[in-house]
């Protein structure tokens, strides 16, 4: 009976991570990684007019160490996956990745010999923003399609798992 | 070896250290990357790398159409995708004997001056951020959301504008447009004023930027330079003035020319073409004025361009300096050859010859000053 | 004298060709004579080519293939002897008179190699190395004959007419990771 509350859907787990998915989300602290056209798109959403300060993306962490969302502005070359790899390996859990447009989604328009062919082939992407560039509130509507997915996450199963496997 | 070093150095113990900065660095402005051989916290070599950016652009144009090359020529400089556009376009209508007309000639210099302001912008303002100052980049931000508005309103993009046609232009200009850039004229100046007043007479801005990566003219010309970064260094050329293409000999503007080619000149240099460039858009609106709704706006253009055997090089002065396109024909639909002249190479490999001898954090805003935009410098 | 004919003075003996398209003026040199013909230029008289604009390669082999055939004239002609496969190309600029000039040297395939003009311009050190890394035509004497753009040890070099646009999956000799 006691085991209730920590099997499945149970009441205090259940809370405990809402508790911690809505601390989570709301603040999403981004690192702008823009390499490229849509770097200048995601400086314009991150300046004054569109703010993105306003849905918690407070902070720009420049270190990947300190950073919840890799926001992936602008084309990767073959050249750059090794970094990008690195950088993505670097974040501490929880983290999540945007593609921000077209060249990191899928590559673009430059569908050539030494670009990567959409981000998603070296590293797990959560949400893609489609445009080249896409716009600021592209980018903003996508930051809360990712607040939504994190609401929705269940960061308690892992240790769920361990617990079960000591029963 | 050593010893050698040390003296180059000035001071210090020998003891060197290398280290890496960028790609992924804040100030490195995502793609590049740079090897120095610090002593202390002065620079004894630097070595840039670059290619973080090679999409293959040149590659792909020879595998395009000449006109579906226009869109990827937005993605060379996306901070005035416009100038990349009307250099394309110049060159190919130079190669076709294409003779586009007068309104289309104005409509692409009012763009162009444009375009020239809010790279300006950005490269001020994030010279200011990478030194710290970080106010200037959200005055100056709002009146480029305006400027980009404009954009938008012209032609539907705000970043990437594919604007004008081979042959001229797609489209008149609105028909309030002189109106709206009354009202953003004020606001513009403002901005830049605010900068001006922050920045320029500002102490630490001052000690910073003064007297960094100093650049004789002489070796300016040897390396290649032009555009504001040649400018600084004293040596006055504008292909504005000197090469005038479209209506520019027409128009009366001044060339801003520094002293030291330091830091400081650079950033002056391109204050005052911000404000030279709102000038230029009056005249060129003045003279625009002067054409009916219904004058032509493209020349006569064959349904599928072919290019004819041979080779041209054409060359406007963007907002970094020279940017030219050799584009190669040989009777088919597609260019057999593109090479893209991008100011900001040549600027760049001068970079361990800037950068010698100074402080890391000098290194910083040499860079920034340099205004290098990765997406033509790796093309 | 008008340009064209100043500019056939000053290169002289070496001139192999001259042409003239849309104003644009380009000269044909030996390949081993390069440095001496551009010295030559940057110093003369009323010409004065001081400022090296941009250095490139051109890979010539595919040149004519895009035309349409059907004629047939062109089929049965006798083939011409077949001119040097790449080209690298020079263009000069006066500051002080504001004209331009191109200047091209031909490279067979079997000898990949052009003095450098690193030693005249500095500004050509970048350029040579990019012109190394795309088409695979060595410059002798430069200081850092290294790839520029494309990553060390990558197998080809990919601006030549032969290497296809989308490239040949060398990338996938690079460590990805595990994903």
């Amino acid at each position: 009976m006691g085991f209730q509350a920590y099997v499945g859907q149970g009441w205090v787990l259940s809370k405990l991570e809402q508790l911690i998915n809505w601390g989570r989300s709301r603040s999403p602290w981004p690192l702008p990684y823009g390499t490229a056209c849509c770097g200048i798109e995601m400086m314009a959403a991150l300046a004054s007019g569109y703010d993105m300060a306003r849905f918690g993306a407070e902070r720009p962490s420049f270190s990947p160490r300190q950073a919840d969302v890799l926001i992936e502005a602008g084309t990767i070359t073959k050249k750059m996956v090794p970094v990008l790899r690195r950088i993505y390996d670097q974040m501490a859990e929880p983290k999540w990745v945007i593609a921000m447009g077209a060249c990191a989604c899928s590559g673009g328009v430059f569908r050539t010999y030494s670009t990567l062919q959409g981000i998603d082939q070296v590293i797990p992407v959560d949400v893609y923003v489609p445009g080249c560039p896409p716009r600021p509130e592209g980018l903003i509507y996508a930051l809360l399609q990712l607040m939504e997915k994190i609401k929705q996450d269940h960061p308690l199963y892992p240790q769920l798992a361990e617990l079960k496997k000591g029963v | 070896m050593s010893r050698q070093l040390d003296a180059q150095a000035g001071h210090g113990t020998g003891d060197f250290v290398t280290i890496n900065i960028g790609p992924s660095h804040p100030a490195m402005h995502g793609t590049l990357r740079v090897v120095a051989l610090t002593d202390g916290e002065t620079i004894v070599e630097a070595d840039p790398e670059i290619g973080y950016l090679h999409r293959g652009v040149e590659k792909l144009a020879e595998n395009l159409t000449y006109h579906q090359f226009i869109p990827i020529t937005d993605r060379l400089n996306y901070c005035s995708a416009i100038t990349n556009n009307v250099a394309y376009e110049m060159a190919v209508e130079k190669l076709m004997g294409i003779e586009i007309p007068d309104k289309a000639k104005v409509i692409r210099s009012i763009m162009m001056e444009l375009a020239r302001i809010s790279d300006h912008i950005v490269c001020v303002g994030i010279l200011g951020v990478d030194l710290g100052a970080f106010t200037p980049f959200f005055y100056l931000f709002i009146q480029r959301e305006e400027l980009y508005e404009i954009f938008e309103w012209y032609n539907g993009a705000r970043l990437t504008n594919t604007f004008g046609r081979i042959g001229g232009v797609e489209a008149d200009l609105p028909e309030d447009f002189e109106e709206r850039w009354r009202r953003l004229v004020p606001n513009l100046r403002k901005a830049i004023d605010e900068t001006d007043k922050l920045l320029t007479h500002n102490r630490i801005w001052m000690d910073r930027t003064i007297g960094v990566t100093a650049f004789s003219a002489e070796d300016a010309l040897n390396w290649g330079f032009t555009g504001p970064c040649l400018r600084a260094c004293g040596v006055k050329r504008d292909l504005r003035k000197d090469e005038p293409y479209y209506l520019y000999d027409q128009l009366s503007f001044e060339v801003p020319v520094g002293k030291h080619g330091d830091v400081f000149d650079r950033y002056m240099v391109r204050m005052i073409e911000m404000e030279e460039s709102i000038k230029l858009v009056d005249q060129l609106l003045k003279i625009y004025k002067e054409f009916g709704p219904d004058d032509p706006l493209m020349a006569k253009v064959p349904k599928v361009l072919k290019g004819p055997e041979g080779e041209v090089y054409a060359a406007i002065e963007s907002p970094n300096g020279e940017l030219g396109f050799y584009v190669k024909g040989d009777g088919s639909d597609k260019p057999y050859r593109v090479k893209i002249r991008p100011p900001c190479y040549m600027v760049y490999q001068a970079f361990p010859e800037l950068v010698k001898g100074e402080m890391v954090a000098d290194l910083i805003a040499c860079l920034s000053s340099l205004n290098i935009i990765a997406g033509e410098l790796d093309r | 004298m008008d340009f064209q004919e100043r500019v056939k003075a000053c290169v002289g003996d070496d001139l192999v060709s001259m042409t003239e398209f849309r104003g644009d003026v380009s000269v044909t040199v030996p390949r081993t004579r390069i440095v001496q013909v551009l010295t030559r230029l940057k110093e003369a008289e009323g010409l004065k080519f001081d400022f090296l604009s941009d250095l490139f390669g051109v890979d010539n082999s595919a040149l004519g293939k895009g035309k349409k055939k059907g004629k047939k004239e062109d089929e049965e002609a006798p083939a011409a002897p077949k001119p040097p496969r790449y080209e690298v190309v020079y263009l000069l600029l006066s500051i002080e008179y504001n004209h331009r000039l191109m200047v091209k040297v031909q490279v067979e395939e079997g000898q990949m190699e052009v003095p450098t003009v690193t030693s005249i311009w500095k500004a050509a050190n970048w350029p040579e190395r990019e012109v190394f890394d795309m088409f695979g035509i060595r410059f002798k004497g430069h200081p850092n004959m290294k790839r520029l753009l494309m990553w060390d040890g990558f197998p080809a070099h990919p601006l030549r007419k032969d290497y296809p646009l989308e490239g040949e999956g060398e990338e996938r000799r690079l460590v990805y990771g595990d994903a």
